[in-house]
């Protein structure tokens, strides 16, 4: 009821209350700067509109942020809000910003490296194992390529006897 | 006003649009579900997991497909409903991703030749003229790439591992093999997509299909099956016709939601 009486919240309000929403299973790291976030909409009557794109197909997260999103907005009194989920142009790991790289790194994850181009099949080629975020050794190896979530590999350093997991680049 | 002296060519029936995306939702379905029954069984710790996190991308990628399904249908069915409430006989996969594990070698290979098709049909997918159907490929793509790099890699393994693996490995292919025709007929159905830039050319994709699988079996030190003409080629999945197997498998993955329904957890 108060809603309708106060001003339509302001896009850059909404994206500061985006900031605050952690990913649940990376929590250093905001919905925005994950790059889940794609658009922010309020239109005349003050409706938001959060368009947001789901990392891997199958990670479990995505609906607990989509939760977690409209629960911070009504929080903060926005209780007209939706969140719609697109697919296009998919999730990639290249809109992981530097900032974010950095806290990944002193979280204890490796962060994603460039996405390769081209190559259909990459089978036969060796990919090689990320620097140690503890260490920044390079004398490592990749265990597994599926971690305990979608998005990470398993890696193991050599040099300090460190287990890490890496973002994989996707 | 006046009339067309030509009549406009009818759109895409929908009816073929919705054939393509239960064939393309259910393959990941049904695969997902046969690598789920590893969960916990699987020969190491990091093996368990990569598996589980496979079968979760294609169930993932099957949840997007029969969403959009139950759109192009219009009769108000979502995902849930056409997972769980549909029979054996409505299913439109392919026979290769019904067949049960068996032993770790068997999975290994099914799912490298499964895996090998999905990038092959989900690159061609991404340029479809379907704006929904090419935004769902190219995410499931980048995902398929990992899923074909693990297969493809303990295809290696196993294959130029010990004599036992190599045994094994080599029966599944060789089991395997009858059911991969399927994957590449092109019936009326797909024709009619194919021409219509919406689906794959299936018979086309073949080739690559056959020369990347060569590639890792020469590597593997394992022998591509021969084809005779006394090999029966299975078909029948893409209209419902499956082998005895699926309907096993759906009364487990079926039976929580049709023994509760619309319960919520």
């Amino acid at each position: 009821m108060s809603d309708s009486l106060a001003s339509p919240p302001s896009r850059a309000a909404i994206l500061e209350i985006l900031d605050t929403v952690k990913d649940p299973e990376v929590p250093v790291l905001s919905v925005r700067e994950l790059g889940i976030v794609r658009n922010v909409e309020v239109d005349a009557s003050g409706a938001v509109t959060v368009t947001v794109t789901p990392t891997y197909s199958g990670c479990p997260a995505i609906q607990v942020i989509e939760d977690d999103i409209l629960a911070a907005l009504a929080d903060a009194g926005i209780t007209n809000a939706r969140v719609v989920t697109s697919y296009a142009p998919a999730w990639t790991t290249d809109w992981i910003g530097p900032d974010a790289r950095a806290k990944l790194k002193a979280y204890g994850i490796a962060p994603p490296r460039p996405v390769e181009q081209g190559g259909l099949v990459q089978l036969l080629r060796a990919r090689t194992a990320p620097p140690c975020p503890y260490c920044d050794s390079r004398d490592t190896e990749i265990r597994s390529e599926f971690g305990p979530t979608a998005c990470k590999s398993v890696c193991w350093c050599r040099s300090c006897g460190q287990p890490f997991e890496e973002f994989k680049s996707f | 006003m006046t009339a067309p002296s030509v009549l406009p060519s009818p759109p895409p029936a929908p009816h073929d649009e919705l054939e393509l995306l239960l064939r393309l939702g259910d393959d990941r379905l049904v695969l997902g579900h046969r690598l789920s029954e590893w969960c916990g069984h699987a020969p190491i710790l990091e093996e368990d997991i990569a598996l589980a996190n496979v079968a979760l991308d294609l169930l993932g990628q099957a949840t997007m497909l029969l969403r959009r399904a139950g759109e192009v249908e219009g009769k108000g069915r979502d995902e849930d409903a056409l997972a769980y409430w549909r029979e054996a006989v409505e299913f439109r996969n392919c026979l290769l991703v019904e067949q049960p594990n068996e032993d770790f070698g068997f999975t290994i290979a099914r799912q490298f030749l499964f895996d090998v098709y999905a990038v092959v049909t989900l690159d061609a997918l991404s340029r479809s003229t379907n704006a929904e159907v090419a935004a769902i490929a190219a995410k499931s793509l980048k995902e398929a790439k990992y899923h074909v790099r693990h297969s493809g890699e303990w295809m290696l393994m196993l294959g130029d591992g010990t004599e036992e693996s190599h045994r094994r490995v080599q029966r599944a292919l060789d089991e395997l093999w009858r059911f991969t025709p399927e994957l590449f007929a092109a019936d009326d159905v797909a024709a009619r997509l194919a021409a219509q830039g919406i689906g794959p050319d299936l018979p086309a994709l073949r080739a690559q299909w056959h020369t990347l699988v060569s590639e890792v079996v020469e590597r593997a030190t394992l022998t591509l099956p021969h084809e005779s003409s006394h090999t029966p080629h299975l078909h029948g999945g893409r209209t419902g016709m499956h082998s005895e197997h699926l309907g096993h498998l759906l009364a487990e993955m079926q039976i929580v939601a049709r023994s509760h329904p619309g319960a919520k957890w």
